[in-house]
């Protein structure tokens, strides 16, 4: 090929970098992926005789690829929970965050005839019609933390409460304003990618709890999920009010780099509140850094395998009087802080 | 090198950003003359952006008052600056050469991951923090040198070969580091990286190093000329006696460095390393390159400009936090600037230059 063609095709392509450049500073530099921080409690196994080894089960799980702390650790924690058990068949698909690849997996499970199948799904409502598939082969689905869109996809779902969050920070807030007496405090919140319905959720709830105890957020920044934005936002927060009361950080992965930035800015006249519950949190919490995190804790898929396993066992809960696995379980976002910070600590998810 | 010096002239001149047909025809112009077009040259073609940041200035100062005009704040937006900062100087060498690189996130990401693994840490901790430095460099020179020796001596196009590397290096890094958020321990580290000198952050202060090293290099050295030569004419600046393949692959080199320097920046500035350090950088990068008024298809670069870019976009985060505006509205405002900044710099220019 002529090099004066090879320049020129260089130049269109490096204009056509230019072109996307553009574009995806106007829309906002928001191609992370979606981080979910979840927060389930592992409650105490009930005594029954649901724990005893029974049929063996075949179950299928599939879940996004684990591209962050929080997702890496719902993976493992699924795995895990169905080694305890010697009645599990576990059959883990490969993570992917391709919705085709995903649904591709998911025939797989059908074809192979499994007895459940856990699905965190990418996209609740790419996944909608496969999982309707599934469920009217007679293999029930059980739909991890992003819902579908239908009522007919899934036998159980279960997934963590990002209102519920918010809803717990601001709450806590409001306890800590009434303790210290803080009056009209100030008050800061540092979310997640903005345009995440989670995100949404998680500010909304706060926003509410603030309000039941006459307060508002006073300072709102957003950042993507990462060290680096978490950082970076609350460099500029921090210079936006010279005095701040009670700062509540969505995610504890990008809480890296918000409490580096309270370092570099030697900042600390406030009370720090977390979200996700990783490990790092709660060993801040432990030394005294920070105030508390609220759980979106990654073992919501581990209970997804073992609810599967119930249902394919045709087994209930054995704390629920009603004798088969419910609908739904929506899990709790309990707050933890220097009080509770031990019992927590095996929950938390290196991030 | 005379016959170097005169294929540079007339491709382009040592002014950063100039291109503007008043440059004189003999090569021996008077010292004055040269400062005079000088002047004149880069003054003219850095008046849109000087305005475009005057003006977020003003707007920082009157909607924000105190909280904006003060040496803390002044300092916080310079630090922030100066992660991207490095890199958008190291990609203007490479842009004005003719090339392109997507690369520079991703081996952000990959260098501060390598040096912030636990066996890094433990040698740092045994020996000098210094370790960690060089780590970080050395592997920004080698994933530098892998896309120069590709996209030169390989006859790949940039595009293609720096978009590759993106997928690797990243990928590389979500392997080294498992997905983890490594955080550094060696205080020595942090203490100096994060520490100031004379009331400004180190920080910054590296930063500047790197402006004023890259306007050296890119206005006063024969490497300088070469690169304006190569970006301008690639088949002449060979026939005028470059290597311009090796050349080409220096540039990849040298922003390679300027991507471990600031993988060293951000892992001070974090506390942390992660591959998911330095996401979008390239796009930042080019952005503030572009806005600069290097052109983007090679020949003419000015450093200064590249810094403006960079100083306007964190500025507008600032001003924007300040007022508690939300992200959203943000990424309107990006976007209006790009294309406010590009065009007062076209019309300062076009009535800077002589009719």
């Amino acid at each position: 090929m002529s090099r004066t063609a090879r320049t020129r095709r260089t130049r269109i392509l490096t204009r056509v970098g230019a072109l996307t450049a553009v574009a995806a500073l106007a829309v906002g530099c928001t191609s992370n992926t979606a981080t979910d921080d979840d927060g389930d409690d592992d409650a105490p196994a009930a005594v029954s005789d649901n724990d005893e080894t029974g049929d063996t089960v075949v179950i299928g799980f599939s879940g996004p690829a684990a591209d962050h702390g929080w997702l890496a650790a719902i993976n493992s924690a699924a795995e895990s929970e169905a080694e305890k058990y010697d009645d599990i068949d576990f059959r883990l698909a490969e993570g992917t965050n391709d919705p085709s690849a995903q649904i591709s997996h998911v025939e797989t499970f059908i074809n192979e005839g499994v007895d459940a199948i856990v699905l965190l799904p990418t996209d609740g409502a790419a996944l909608t019609e496969v999982a309707i598939e599934a469920m009217q082969a007679g293999i029930p689905v059980i739909n991890v933390d992003r819902e579908f869109s239908s009522e007919f996809a899934a036998r159980t779902t279960i997934l963590g409460d990002n209102y519920g969050m918010g809803v717990s920070a601001g709450t806590y807030a409001c306890q800590l304003v009434e303790e210290n007496d803080l009056g009209d405090a100030v008050i800061a919140e540092i979310a997640g990618i903005d345009s995440l319905p989670l995100t949404q959720d998680r500010s909304q709830g706060f926003e509410d709890a603030l309000a039941e105890c006459g307060q508002d957020v006073d300072r709102r920044v957003a950042a993507e999920f990462t060290v680096e934005s978490g950082e970076a936002a609350a460099s500029n927060l921090l210079q936006a009010a010279s005095e701040i009361d009670i700062i509540w950080n969505h995610d504890d992965d990008q809480g890296v780099g918000v409490k580096a930035a309270f370092e570099n800015a030697d900042r600390d006249e406030f009370f720090f509140i977390g979200g996700a519950g990783s490990a790092n949190a709660m060993r801040w919490i432990q030394e005294g850094t920070m105030e508390a995190t609220v759980l979106y804790p990654p073992t919501q898929a581990a209970d997804g395998v073992r609810l599967a396993r119930l249902l394919a066992q045709e087994k209930g809960l054995a704390d629920l009087v009603q004798v088969e696995v419910p609908r739904r379980v929506v899990l709790n976002a309990p707050v933890v802080n220097a009080d509770n910070v031990e019992q927590y600590l095996p929950l938390g998810f290196e991030s | 090198m005379s016959l170097q010096t005169s294929a540079v002239e007339s491709g382009g001149e040592p002014g950063p950003g100039e291109d503007i047909p008043e440059k004189k025809g003999a090569s021996g112009g008077g010292a004055r003359d040269r400062v005079a077009s000088l002047l004149s040259g880069s003054a003219g073609r850095n008046m849109g952006l000087v305005v475009a940041l005057l003006l977020l200035c003003v707007i920082g100062l009157i909607t924000a008052g105190d909280r904006f005009a003060n040496v803390d704040n002044m300092m916080t937006v310079l630090r922030l600056a100066s992660v991207i900062g490095v890199v958008s100087v190291g990609m203007t060498f490479v842009i004005t050469g003719g090339g392109i690189d997507l690369s520079v996130g991703a081996i952000v990401a990959l260098a501060s991951v390598w040096a912030t693994t636990l066996a890094t840490q433990t040698m740092a901790n045994d020996f000098h923090w210094i370790l960690m430095v060089t780590t970080a460099l050395m592997v920004g020179a080698g994933c530098g040198l892998v896309n120069g020796l590709l996209i030169a001596y390989g006859r790949m196009a940039a595009f293609i070969v720096t978009l590759a590397m993106l997928a690797a290096a990243r990928g590389l890094a979500e392997i080294i580091a498992d997905k983890k958020t490594q955080v550094v321990t060696v205080s020595p580290f942090l203490d100096f990286f994060r520490g100031s000198l004379f009331g400004v952050p180190r920080l910054v202060i590296i930063f500047a190093l790197v402006a004023v090293g890259g306007w050296v290099l890119l206005n006063r050295t024969a490497f300088g000329r070469r690169t304006l030569a190569v970006g301008g004419n690639p088949e002449a600046a060979r026939l005028a006696g470059i290597n311009v393949k090796r050349h080409q692959t220096m540039l990849y080199v040298l922003l390679g460095v300027a991507c471990g320097i600031a993988a060293v920046m951000l892992m001070a500035r974090t506390t942390a390393g992660t591959s998911t350090h330095g996401t979008l950088y390239e796009l930042d990068a080019i952005a503030a390159v572009v806005i600069g008024g290097t052109l983007l298809s090679g020949g003419r670069g000015t450093i200064v400009g590249t810094v403006f870019g960079v100083l306007i976009f964190t500025t507008l985060t600032n001003v924007f936090t300040l007022n508690n505006l939300d992200t959203s509205t943000q990424a309107v405002a990006k976007g209006a600037i790009i294309v406010i900044a590009v065009l007062l710099q076209q019309r300062m220019a076009a009535r800077s230059s002589p009719g």
